[in-house]
């Protein structure tokens, strides 16, 4: 049968961002596929060496729309571990409480997301119905559904009240019941088992090879979880207990993901019934001592590393954000090759992908063979320029 | 334990359920009581003293003063002359806000206010600079 | 031929039970399927005008044919589809009988109802981009699957009834409704290949969005996709037909107008079943489809033909 090259994206309905995997395909089986990134670069590792630590914030919360705690707890992570401030115990605990509310936001976001793309609406509709329990909890505690803004330097925004407490408490039960209920539908139901078991293999040693991180690692029987390998925030004191699956296909990444689920319900309990008494911030100068920092958290897509070097001023000298998804797009291009075409959405899927986290840009000039350094300026004028040459003229708008 | 058609039974119970999605602009969302919404401005309480300007991570902010100042207040006999309070408005761009209410935070006399409003759309780009005086 | 039959012989074949009904009770019977799902999952769904709304919106859209297509052809499927459909109603009892039935309309009506997903395979092929020619090789795979099913499930009533007339079949199984339990795995097996044929979830292969975008009508627009989701809708209720006259006895053997309410009461209930088998499943792959229809359902099929003929010899 003769081949046929098939681009999936960066407009397609699997996508919810702009990227681009090209598939060979042979009939109805690939024999080949490119992963090409860089649509959706938004120069944010550059704006940020512009802005002061704290303007800093919301732009890095903007890095990832569905990870974004997870994002300024890594970065703020940095810029107090420079500043040398001693963060409250209870802000501490209120951060570990929004990292794991978020995590049960974004694996019951995945979960219908993984329905959607098996075209399993009635999941999809369900999950994404019980999330907004969830997206309430954040509401009600931190005054917006996604972009919560809880972390300020030195600690965080807003307290959490003994009525908040109660109604999180309500819902997390709720959710919980809810979420057992989904655990037998995965294991049980016939068409979704055929959809998801043997597809998207990612056996042990080629998760290690290529840096797998996160759930997909998990799912491939790695046991790799940075709240237990390195545990940051109140993770030390909580319990419970890393999963690992070993089917390494997006069987093993759903049950790990709904299994966590249950184990942030008891974490997120946890932390409410045992909330430590006392000051939610403390001051921080707005100049930050010249020195380098690397965190690393983990997000629900997987480990988050951030970067951050200061100059004894309000501004960051540089920051590098290393999202999850980079280093789980590496094992995509090998999960697809010699699957069927129907499973790539899903595999592509199963490894929750956050494009936008993702993009970067590098500038390397080949003839001249050095980096080139731009600023803001140069690097807005170059890209006006660019649509100019293509007909598109943005200095009008 | 295979099991076809797992969700019949939940499926066939919600048949006698109502939704849980409603039809949004005809009926009222429900917002949580400290839902960060448009930053309102009282120009009684500001003093110009731009922290919420400087704050801004997204420049939305800017506040001039007014075009219209009130008149200073008469001179009581004996004493020195009072200077008059100057007046200073809020330009806000909602395009621009990124509704993190961080200048709330800053702001020292709390002339800056989060409200709940959050129906912001507007078709022309014009409305979304608002001027309050 | 005087001139008042003929003008009642097009007023069959226009309004009612021909074009206008057909196209009517079709988009009520897509509103209805969509609404049923909605409601199962937990939603609002759309309003009850939305089918007749999306279907005068795509008319006033655009019609845009590629460079690369074949043009005279790909104007002309979408009408073939809807044609095809429209001629396998009138051998099919609506009310009381059919319009124009006899001896082997049974046949005929299998192969007309063929003829629509040729032309889908045609659409996706003459497109020429590869979403469109994916598309059309599994709207051809999936044909082969599924057909095979439907045809033997559709013998066993026929064998039982000793007629290869519709109307003759829904005729026997009124006159003797104490048989019509004995149809039921049959009737399954031709829901399902049903589902298959109108691709629906968990057959949807052929357009499933996630995969290869509107698949064989990914360079549809404007009006020729309208008459082609006007074809599906009028195919919802053929089908739907076609099942409720060979396997629950049609009208019951009422006359006239009382037979309407019998036939809409049975059309709506097939509907709820095709729903149901909607909201209840994944979709799954092409070679699993395959897979299924030759290993389950052809021999379930296969069953019931069998019963048939052991009911007919104790019958005598």
């Amino acid at each position: 049968m003769s081949k046929i090259t098939i681009p999936l994206g960066p407009q397609h309905p699997a996508l919810k961002e702009p990227e681009n995997f090209m598939l060979v395909l042979e009939g109805e089986q690939i024999t080949g596929a490119t992963v090409n990134l860089g649509y959706n670069h938004r120069g944010m590792e550059k704006a940020a060496e512009e802005r002061t630590y704290m303007q800093d914030l919301y732009l890095i919360e903007r890095v990832c729309g569905i990870c974004s705690h997870s994002h300024t707890t890594c970065y703020i992570t940095n810029v107090e571990e420079l500043a040398k401030a001693e963060t409250p115990k209870r802000a501490l605990a209120i951060r570990t409480l929004f990292g794991e509310l978020e995590r049960v936001h974004s694996h019951l976001l995945w979960l219908g997301v993984a329905g959607y793309e098996m075209g399993f609406e009635t999941l999809f509709m369900y999950t994404w119905r019980d999330r907004e329990q969830v997206l309430d909890c954040l509401e009600m505690l931190s005054g917006n559904r996604v972009h919560y803004s809880i972390n300020t330097l030195g600690g965080v925004r807003r307290d959490i009240t003994a009525e908040q407490k109660a109604g999180v408490l309500k819902r997390i039960k709720y959710l919980e019941e809810r979420t057992k209920y989904y655990i037998s539908l995965a294991t049980e139901e016939t068409t979704l088992l055929a959809r998801t078991q043997n597809v998207g293999k990612l056996p042990y040693d080629v998760a290690i090879e290529r840096g797998a991180v996160g759930p997909t690692a998990r799912a491939s029987g790695i046991a790799r979880d940075v709240r237990k390998d390195d545990p940051y925030l109140i993770y030390g004191e909580l319990d419970f207990k890393l999963i690992t699956h070993n089917t390494c296909d997006v069987f093993g990444r759903l049950v790990v993901r709904a299994l966590e689920l249950m184990e942030s319900y008891k974490m997120i309990e946890q932390i409410l019934n045992n909330l430590p008494e006392g000051p939610i911030a403390v001051k921080v100068p707005w100049r930050i001592p010249a020195g380098e920092a690397v965190n690393h958290y983990e997000a629900p897509r997987g480990e988050d590393i951030h970067y951050l070097k200061a100059n004894n001023t309000d501004k960051p000298e540089r920051l590098k954000v290393r999202a999850p998804t980079l280093a789980n797009l590496q094992s995509v291009a090998y999960m697809m090759e010699g699957g069927w075409l129907a499973d790539v959405p899903l595999v592509i899927a199963a490894i929750d992908p956050c494009m936008s986290c993702t993009d970067r840009a590098v500038v390397w000039n080949p003839k001249k063979g050095k980096k080139e350094i731009y600023g803001w300026e140069e690097l807005r004028k170059m890209g006006i320029e660019h649509y100019k040459r293509r007909g598109v003229d943005f200095t009008k708008l | 334990m295979i099991h076809p058609a797992r969700v019949f039974r939940e499926v066939i119970k919600h048949l006698f359920r109502k939704p849980a999605t409603c039809a949004y602009p005809f009926e009222k969302a429900k917002i949580m009581p400290d839902f960060r919404g448009r930053i309102d401005f009282d120009s009684s309480k500001c003093i110009g003293c731009q922290m919420c300007v400087r704050a801004c991570p997204s420049k939305a902010i800017e506040i001039p003063l007014s075009k219209v100042q009130p008149p200073a207040p008469a001179q009581i006999e004996g004493q020195p002359p009072v200077p008059a309070k100057k007046k200073f408005d809020c330009i806000m761009k909602l395009d621009h806000c990124v509704y993190c209410a961080q200048c709330v935070e800053v702001c020292p006399k709390k002339a800056l206010i989060m409200t709940q409003d959050f129906e912001l759309a507007h078709v022309d780009r014009k409305e979304l600079r608002r001027h309050y005086t | 031929m005087t001139l008042d039959s003929t003008l009642t012989q097009l007023a069959y074949l226009l309004i009612f039970p021909g074009f206008l009904f057909l196209a009517l009770y079709g988009m009520y019977l897509q509103w209805l399927d969509r609404k049923l799902c909605a409601i199962m999952q937990n939603r609002v769904g759309p309003p009850w005008f939305q089918a007749l709304a999306d279907f005068i919106k795509l008319l006033a859209k655009e019609v845009i044919v590629p460079d690369a297509a074949e043009s005279r052809l790909f104007r002309l499927l979408p009408f073939f589809a809807m044609a095809a459909v429209m001629t396998a109603l009138v051998s099919i009892p609506v009310g009381r009988s059919a319009l124009f039935g006899f001896q082997g309309d049974m046949v005929v009506v299998i192969y007309l109802l063929t003829i629509p997903t040729v032309t889908f395979f045609l659409a996706g092929w003459s497109s020429t981009s590869p979403y469109s020619t994916v598309g059309a090789m599994r709207v051809l795979t999936q044909l082969f699957a599924y057909e095979v099913p439907m045809m033997l499930s559709l013998i066993g009533p026929a064998i039982l009834a000793g007629s290869w007339k519709i109307t003759g079949i829904s005729i026997f199984f009124a006159a003797n409704p104490i048989l019509i339990p004995t149809q039921l795995l049959g009737f399954a097996t031709a829901l399902v290949a049903l589902q298959g044929k109108l691709e629906r979830i968990p057959f949807d292969i052929p357009h499933a969005k996630n995969e290869i975008v509107g698949g064989q009508f990914t360079e549809y627009s404007g009006r020729l996709l309208a008459f082609f989701y006007l074809a599906i809708d009028m195919e919802l209720v053929v089908g739907a037909a076609l099942l409720s006259a060979v396997f629950l006895g049609g009208s019951l053997g009422l006359t006239r107008w009382a037979a309407i309410p019998v036939f809409l009461a049975k059309t709506l209930a097939i509907t709820f079943l095709l729903a149901l088998l909607k909201v209840l499943m994944a979709r799954i792959r092409i070679e699993q489809m395959i897979n299924f229809c030759w290993k389950y359902l052809a021999p379930l099929a296969m069953a019931q033909v069998l019963l048939d003929v052991f009911l007919k010899y104790r019958l005598g």
